[in-house]
């Protein structure tokens, strides 16, 4: 591909090995993708903990954010 | 080096949920708290009893708000870092400011953008409880859908440039986007759940209002991203890194 925005003195090549990411991508990936889940789906679609004070107390959020609510 | 890219991201993305609050706040809550009287009004005229409140609206819309916005842009800049991690050095632009911009700009027209002119944000009382379940699936398919639709515009563009240059096979690339695009949203099923006498200004300003949260989420992520990475990446750090890496994994 062409590099069209090329930003002074930086690295042109990869920082990181994909085994490097790896751990991280397994780990962190699905616990923020959790948090994720929580601000924008529990006790919506699906529901992890019981009632819905995580659903009500996040509620703006989730309508502002674009999420489907209620 | 990851490590470092991820508490930066999050952190940036803590100061983004910030941003996004502040702008949801002023811009967002009235027509949030609009959309309720309404709900409320016909409520009324219908002689229900008023739900109770499990959660008060003053604590909705201040620290309730507060906490979705900047734990969704915790988690998103989070996210974003490992993506960045991945995509520096891989997506044909040099740096990490282009790259995080670059990133956020395609974040945003995918998960937002381009699934919005099909399932729009809508405010409390727009949306039916019960189609719940299938309003997620099918807000959740469309960002999918352009996802791939991407995938295939970006292949399309590498497979066609090298014979037609690279500004027309750009055209040809956004052409293929829009054509699948189109496609999929002319098959996937429309929600019509707006009640009867629903103020249309009110549903206008909320959908600007969410297309504005969003934007300056990603907004910030991208920008202040790109800050934090390269001062990360600067030459005297990044060639410590690039040693590292070649000892480790051939690339
Ligand atoms: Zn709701």
């Amino acid at each position: 591909m062409s590099e069209v925005l090329v930003e002074r003195g930086a690295v042109a090549g990869p920082i990181v090995a994909p085994r490097e990411l790896l751990p991280y991508a397994i780990f962190a990936g699905v616990l923020l993708s959790l948090l994720v889940y929580f601000v924008g789906a529990e006790e919506g679609a699906a529901s992890l903990v019981g009632g819905s004070a995580v659903h009500e107390f996040v509620h703006d959020a989730r309508h502002l954010l674009g999420f489907p609510c209620h | 080096m990851v490590r470092s890219l991820l508490i930066r991201g999050m952190l940036v993305g803590l100061l983004a949920g910030l941003l996004a609050f502040a702008f949801a706040f002023v811009f967002g809550e009235p027509q949030v708290q609009a959309a309720i009287d309404f709900e409320q009004l016909l409520a009324a005229k219908a002689g229900d009893p008023a739900e109770a409140e499990l959660v008060s609206r003053g604590v909705q819309r201040t620290v309730g708000l507060l906490t979705g916005t900047v734990a969704l842009g915790v988690a998103l800049g989070g996210l974003f870092a490992l993506v960045f991690a991945y995509a520096y050095g891989r997506i044909g632009v040099v740096g990490a400011r282009p790259t995080a911009a670059v990133m956020a700009l395609v974040a945003f027209a995918t998960i937002t953008l381009v699934p919005f002119t099909k399932y729009p944000a809508s405010p409390p009382t727009v949306g039916d409880p019960a189609t719940i379940d299938r309003r997620t699936l099918l807000a959740f398919a469309m960002i999918a859908i352009t996802a791939l639709a991407l995938v295939a515009a970006v292949r399309v563009r590498a497979h066609v440039a090298p014979r037609l240059g690279t500004w027309n096979a750009t055209l040809i690339a956004g052409g293929v986007f829009v054509a699948l695009i189109a496609v999929a949203q002319l098959i996937l099923p429309a929600v019509h759940e707006t009640p009867p006498g629903f103020p249309a200004d009110v549903l206008y300003r909320f959908r600007l209002a969410s297309l504005g949260v969003n934007a300056t989420l990603w907004l910030a992520i991208g920008l202040g991203f790109g800050a934090a990475a390269a001062r990360l990446l600067s030459p005297a750090h990044a060639q410590g890194c690039a040693t590292v890496l070649h000892g480790q994994d051939s690339l």
